[in-house]
């Protein structure tokens, strides 16, 4: 008899992890569309580390053109960094107005959230805009075609995610805080904050690493 | 709320997803992670453009930070803690970090190697001499 208790306890606790957990059945849908999500973007951020790659062993070939330190502008970057963190935080504060269905704290941590992204959308914008303006486009130098696609990659990402905000907004305002609508909420949150993990590495590899060496 | 109370009965918990606070204490976690973050990305920008440490030093210290700052992100804002609840989530991270530091490392490596074992024909030329 002690040896069925034995394997049925190893069996109910596979990561020993000190107590038996009474599985109830299959985990809430809210777990696993998160879950999903979740790998969904630690393979978005697999694909961001081809990307560093790629910048970081074409950074030398220049082809006579600019070096990152003449073309990248810190107080720009210090900008766009300070937008971005505090979208986060304000995402974040959105998050839990949501699971408390507060509907005037959610929006307005949404708008802010919002307003912040398209800030910085503007600035990175103006920033190619400029680069393209003086003859330095991503056709210039291997190293500008690295920059240009990283950049703009996470740019992209951070586009489509002010589209998602919005749709999010909306969706909130037509249907309210039902359980499928929170569990979008959530996945949109997730993805906010890991934007914010990959704009970290940009911001040190590429310009503060970019503007040093 | 149903969905919150289902929550609660297993011990699990989606990534994003924090155990059984209050408001309060969920804002204090969001600002304690805003607080140190700004400070790391402070520090990060002072550090690129000083002149008051060792200069080969700055590289190393700018990724030092950066590696800390996404771990302040991780914890704080994504809520991927060490907790028994969250074992599926910290193996799909680490999971996901192998596959980065293959890529990222391997490929640094490689090139590497390749500029110094394979320099162009004009420089093998007069070494086959």
């Amino acid at each position: 008899m002690s040896m069925t208790a034995t394997a049925g306890h190893a069996h109910a606790d596979p990561h020993h992890i000190g107590f038996v957990v009474d599985h109830p059945g299959p985990a809430s849908k809210r777990i696993v569309t998160a879950y999903g999500f979740w790998v969904f973007l630690l393979s978005d951020i697999v694909m961001f580390s081809c990307f560093f790659a790629a910048y970081a062993v074409l950074v030398g070939q220049t082809a006579g053109g600019p070096k990152g330190s003449e073309i990248f502008e810190q107080r720009n970057v210090a900008i766009e960094t300070v937008c971005l963190l505090f979208s986060s935080f304000t995402c974040g504060m959105a998050s839990i107005a949501a699971d408390v269905r507060n509907r005037f704290w959610f929006y307005l941590g949404m708008a802010v959230t919002c307003v912040l992204g398209l800030i910085f959308l503007v600035i990175e914008f103006r920033e190619f805009a400029d680069l393209i303006a003086r003859g330095y486009g991503p056709s210039r130098s291997a190293f500008l075609t690295a920059f240009f696609s990283l950049v703009g990659c996470h740019g992209l990402h951070v586009s489509a995610g002010v589209l998602w905000l919005l749709t999010m907004m909306a969706q909130v305002f037509a249907k309210g805080f039902r359980a499928d609508i929170l569990r979008r909420m959530m996945c949109f949150a997730l993805f906010w904050h890991a934007l914010d993990i990959i704009w970290v590495a940009v911001f040190s590899v590429v310009y503060l690493l970019g503007s040093g060496v | 709320m149903s969905d919150q109370a289902h929550v609660r009965t297993e011990h699990d918990l989606a990534p994003g997803e924090e155990e059984q606070h209050s408001v309060g204490e969920r804002v204090i976690g969001y600002v304690v992670g805003l607080a140190l973050a700004l400070l790391l990305t402070a520090t990060s920008f002072f550090i690129a453009g000083t002149d008051l440490v060792w200069q080969p030093s700055i590289p190393v210290a700018l990724i030092v930070l950066a590696i800390a700052q996404m771990g302040v992100h991780l914890v704080f804002f994504l809520h991927i803690t060490t907790g028994p609840d969250n074992t599926n989530n910290v193996l799909a991270l680490a999971f996901g970090l192998l596959v980065v530091f293959l890529v990222v490392g391997g490929t640094v490596w490689i090139m590497a190697h390749l500029n110094q074992n394979m320099p162009p024909m004009d420089q093998i030329m007069p070494m086959r001499r």
